[in-house]
């Protein structure tokens, strides 16, 4: 079988997998003004909003961005995004896609060890991938995988994955993170990257210790301390105070108090927008969301909201995607509050209706965005309430349970991959929480999948995009600016185009 | 029959009375839409425009605070009519009647205020939700027992009294006795706790929705604007302290009254 | 004794009359925990399972014993939220808040005492009136607030302590009082004040009594007679009040440890309850009901024993 597809051989070295164009003002270099002597080792408490989940599964799909950007830190993949967003081998050194793009061979690196001390050997890469795909289950625990068919070993270090339909993305996804053959992550949280997890108090804090067998570039401190912090205005008492050394995703009014620390900007690399219940009942009316649309004015949002800060979107892709990023689709819907009100007495809203915007309380950056949109609404006669929840109730009630009616959040992307922001809204996937159907969207979307050809996969993605702001299937926004705080002994933080917190890089200075 | 210490009556009179018209002006008339955004004017220093300056989002802090003292009273005195009103009526009834149904009220009574009061406000908030009506919901609720165990005392105490007797004997109606003769005059008595009740529903929805769980935004409330304000201390301290202060005033000034109609003034 | 062992009954039967109306209470609210633990794989198979597993079919009666027992046994059940027992998530949080409210406590009894003395020592004078009037406003501030002020003046401005970098027991006890210092501080202010104000009345209460005049016919100065006749019986009433407002105190400080980021059982109730993970909120309210009723009982039962007369009420 193997033998049939090896036919054509593209080797390529992984660095060049992915190109990826950061878009936007991300990627400010970190730590001017850190002149002093560079400290080997040391310990550092990172602030972070949301406790994290429940499950530190890597392979659990719904997991939160906040979690997964700390697991970063702990798992590592067959392959793993580097600060420019380029892909770049882990657990893996090498590997070869045949022509049809649905078998892909991995070289696995060697002397790679475990958090517990064991080398990596390919079956445990055939037990991670086999369990993220859900081979023996038939439902797969991470849906980037599910095409995944089969996976074997060939050899000692090598594993040949075969997909049951061809993906030239494929590779993208194999960040999915390796873990020890046999393992439960929910019991045991073993991984291969630069920090090992020590343990985590509930709701209060997680601790971090560096993996001294790591493979690569060692993390440069001894021990991370990630507090948990779900206020803003404490989060920044404590950076105020020094009890926090850093603290990333801040909104302007935030920092606006924390002049005298070291203040990055770069983008979030996350999708906000008001995302609409397409099954509830004003919002399955296409007109009332375009009206919506319509209505709210991206650049104010912007100016009210972040002093200007961010980068207005209009579909369901952030600039750092690069080729895949559409930038006309910004201005869509010029702010037009006449047609947003003729929109909803052609719908049978006259007089407009009430609604309410779900939003997590930990995120300032959405709560403040979502102040402005009930204000913003007003001149059209709708009227939004605010419903302020925890973390891990929006992501039951919201997200997983999709009861809600509209939610200020940001969407985050697992890889550059266009699927990364896209799969979500064929009608059926798991990932759907809008509930956003059509027919015409799935048809695209299917058909871009199935093409090998780049310039013809990407036009297709980009219909894509444009089904999703024709329809107005939520009220994109922005992607959000992320301001970074270090104290001033503090410096190394990297921004990536993605959702990622690298501690490894990270080191305090004379 | 009212013990008014004078001076501490007055002093209360005059706070209240303040605040009162302050917070019905601000039912009519506010400098400002207290909810309009300006980017233009965001953070601004007080000025002869804006008294207290403005927010985050340019909105005028002065109309803010005195909507939210408005929403926070009328939360405060919705929650406590509550209490009051269910609170009288399985007071009087169980003090009348006496019997089993007293004796396990009374004990269920005792249970419920083993509970810290913003405790149980928490439970209840757990069962009906957050936001708004649901405070007051949750509060009033809260308040049921306090009332219940007052006016129960009362009224067990006065239906012995000679002219309860005599009402009785003349063949008026046991209801009639009650609620047109007893209760009235547990009134003394109920104003300084309605006083008290009044101060802790103050306190309780400032400190609900300082954590984020009671009023939600862009309903003002003073808890929800100290959540806020907490975050401008240093750049705007004057945000956060109009915010406190207006709490301090409402408690104080029914502290004071409650304490010269005769209580203690302890809640 | 008679009286104790009166006084013990009802603490039994208020406990009990507690655990069951908060369970109740958890059992109202709407939503079913299989939804919430089972997620996305939710079937009505694994459903009814979970169910099952859970004891959920059973009558609330049955279940509220079975919960009861193994309460008192300190098996508290497993946490909805994280997969852990609910012993484990409490674990460290209740020594926290225990330890903020003991202190909070201490501050209280040990600063209202000799204030309210001196309130009515020196009554009339110009120290009792402008203490009065500044009691009067320490009354009306929300411990919270204080404790935003606090937080900036003694910890960004004076630099004092450092707001969010509690240091635990573990590590150095005077650290950990050091820290837990200031938002003791900002609980008991108000507190004292009540209390000051609850004694000086008392005490003045005591003054206008015929054995007062009694003792001052023997020639006693103001002083001596409060000192040694009149405190005993004013205390009173301030004893019962010191173990009631501990229900108080440990409201106020559930709320004051967020603004200390405090890692005690505040923040974790309110993230149990806004995530309807119930076994840990239930333990939680239950347990500080229980403290609050227990303190009640050991009040009543020591004022019985400084002044007999009580069992006459």
């Amino acid at each position: 079988m193997r033998k049939r597809f090896l036919s054509l051989v593209l080797v390529v070295l992984m660095t060049a997998a992915l190109c990826a164009c950061r878009g936007g003002k991300s990627g400010t270099e970190a730590s001017p003004g850190s002149t002093g002597e560079k400290i080997n080792g040391g310990e550092i408490t990172v602030g972070i909003a949301a406790d994290l989940d429940t499950s530190l599964d890597p392979h659990v799909s719904s997991s939160s961005a906040g979690t997964r950007e700390v697991l970063f830190n702990i798992y590592e993949g067959l392959v793993k995004p580097d600060s420019d967003g380029n892909l770049i081998p882990a657990v893996a050194e090498a590997y070869t896609v045949n022509e049809t793009a649905d078998t892909y061979t991995y070289t696995l690196r060697e002397g790679v060890r475990f958090h517990n001390g064991n080398v990596v050997t390919v079956g445990d890469v055939v037990y991670s991938l086999s369990r993220a795909a859900g081979l023996d289950t038939g439902a797969a625990l991470v849906s980037d995988v599910s095409g995944i068919a089969a996976v074997e070993a060939s050899d000692d270090k090598t594993v040949v994955v075969t997909l049951s339909a061809p993906d030239t993305e494929f590779n993208s996804h194999m960040t999915v993170a390796i873990i020890p053959a046999g393992s439960d992550p929910d019991a045991d949280v073993v991984g291969t990257g630069p920090f090992r997890f020590v343990s985590r108090t509930p709701q209060d804090s997680v601790v971090l210790e560096k993996f001294s067998d790591y493979w690569g570039v060692p993390a440069i401190l001894d021990k991370v301390t990630l507090k948990v912090i779900p206020d803003g205005q404490t989060m920044v008492m404590s950076l105020r105070s020094g009890a926090v050394d850093m603290a990333e995703r801040l909104t302007t009014s935030q920092i606006a108090e924390l002049s005298g620390l070291n203040l990055l900007e770069g983008s979030s690399n996350v999708v906000q927008a008001l995302y609409l219940n397409n099954d509830f009942a004003p919002f399955s009316d296409l007109r009332v969301r375009q009206a919506l649309c319509y209505a709210i004015d991206k650049q104010a949002v912007l100016d009210l909201a972040s002093d200007g800060h961010g980068t207005p979107v209009g579909s369901s892709m952030f600039p750092a995607f690069g080729k895949y990023f559409m930038p006309e689709l910004t201005d869509y819907y010029q702010p037009d509050v006449e047609k947003a009100k003729a929109l909803l007495a052609e719908a049978g809203y006259p007089n407009g209706f009430t609604f309410t915007i779900t939003v997590p309380s930990n995120m300032p950056a959405h709560v403040d965005v979502a102040q402005v949109l009930v204000e913003l609404l007003r001149p059209i006669g709708v009227t939004a309430k605010i419903n302020q929840v925890e973390w891990a109730t929006w992501l039951e009630e919201a997200y997983r349970n999709r009861k809600f009616e509209a939610t200020v959040v940001g969407m985050d992307a697992h890889g550059l991959a266009a699927s990364d922001m896209l799969a979500r809204f064929q009608s059926d996937s798991g990932k759907n929480f809008i509930n956003f159907s059509n027919a015409d969207y799935d048809a695209v979307y299917a058909q871009a999948m199935a093409t090998v050809d780049e310039d013809a996969q990407t036009a297709l993605f980009k219909q894509c995009q444009t089904i999703l702001t024709e329809q107005a299937a939520s009220v994109y926004i922005q992607d959000v600016a992320s301001f970074v705080a270090l104290q001033n002994d503090v410096a190394g933080y990297r921004y990536y185009p993605l959702y990622v917190m690298d501690l490894a890089t990270l080191y305090r200075h004379e | 029959m009212f013990q008014i210490k004078d001076k501490n009556f007055r002093a209360g009179l005059i706070i209240t009375g303040a605040m009162l018209l302050i917070i019905l002006v601000g039912t009519f008339w506010t400098p400002y839409d207290p909810n309009a955004m300006n980017a233009s004017i965001k953070m601004s220093a007080p000025s002869l425009y804006h008294l207290l300056g403005t927010d985050n989002f340019g909105r005028d802090i002065f109309s803010r605070v005195v909507e939210g003292a408005g929403a926070t009273f009328l939360i405060a005195l919705a929650s406590v009519a509550i209490g009051l009103v269910l609170g009288l009526v399985i007071g009087a009834l169980t003090g009348w009647y006496g019997g089993w149904v007293d004796e396990v009220l009374m004990r269920l009574n005792d249970s419920i205020t083993a509970f810290p009061s913003i405790l149980l406000a928490l439970v209840l908030i757990a069962i009906f939700g957050g936001g708004k009506y649901n405070i007051i919901l949750a509060l009033g609720v809260l308040f049921i027992p306090t009332f219940a165990r007052i006016v129960r005392m009362e009224v067990a105490r006065q239906k012995n009294l000679d002219y309860v007797r005599n009402a009785r004997l003349m063949g008026v109606k046991d209801m009639r006795i009650l609620f047109v003769h007893i209760l009235p005059n547990t009134l003394p008595v109920l104003l300084s706790t309605v006083a008290i009740g009044f101060n802790n529903a103050v306190l309780a929805e400032a400190s609900m929705s300082y954590l984020g769980i009671g009023v939600q935004p862009p309903d003002p409330s003073l808890g929800r604007m100290l959540n806020e304000a907490q975050a401008y201390l240093v750049s705007a301290p004057w945000y956060a302290l109009s915010a406190g202060l207006a709490i301090i005033l409402l408690v104080l000034g029914f502290g004071l009254l409650s304490d010269g109609l005769g209580g203690d003034g302890l809640a | 004794m008679q009286y104790i062992i009166k006084k013990t009954g009802v603490l039994l039967i208020t406990l009990i009359l507690v655990s069951m109306l908060a369970f109740l209470a958890f059992q109202i609210i709407p939503g079913d925990p299989t939804t919430k633990l089972l997620g996305t794989e939710y079937t009505p198979e694994r459903a009814a399972a979970l169910r099952e597993e859970l004891g959920l079919n059973r009558s609330i009666p049955a279940r509220y014993w079975d919960w009861l027992t193994a309460f008192l046994t300190g098996d508290m059940g497993t946490s909805y939220s994280y997969s852990m027992a609910v012993r484990e998530v409490l674990r460290g949080k209740v020594a926290v808040t225990a330890a903020l409210s003991i202190l909070s406590w201490l501050l209280v009894t040990a600063v209202s005492i000799p204030l309210g003395i001196a309130l009515a020592r020196y009554k009339g004078g110009r120290f009792d009136r402008i203490s009065l009037s500044i009691n009067q406003i320490l009354m009306a501030i929300p411990p919270f607030f204080l404790g935003i002020l606090f937080t900036y003046l003694f910890g960004l401005l004076l630099r004092w302590f450092v707001p969010g970098r509690f240091v635990p027991f573990s590590q150095s006890f005077w650290g950990c009082i050091g820290y837990l210092f200031f938002p003791a501080l900002a609980i008991s202010i108000p507190k004292i004040a009540k209390v000051a104000k609850l004694l000086r009345s008392s005490i003045l209460h005591e003054m206008n009594l015929d054995y007062v005049r009694t003792a001052y016919s023997h020639g006693n100065s103001r002083w001596m007679v409060i000192k040694d006749h009149v405190l005993r019986n004013a205390l009173l009433p301030v004893v019962t009040y010191l173990a009631m407002s501990l229900a108080d105190i440990v409201a106020s400080s559930i709320i004051v440890e967020q603004v200390f980021v405090l890692p005690g059982l505040g923040r974790l109730l309110i993230a149990s309850i806004s995530n309807r993970d119930f076994p840990v909120a239930l333990c939680i309210v239950v347990i500080i009901a229980f403290v609050v009723v227990f303190m009640n009982y050991l009040a009543d039962v020591v004022t019985q024993y400084v002044d007999p007369r009580v069992r006459l009420s």
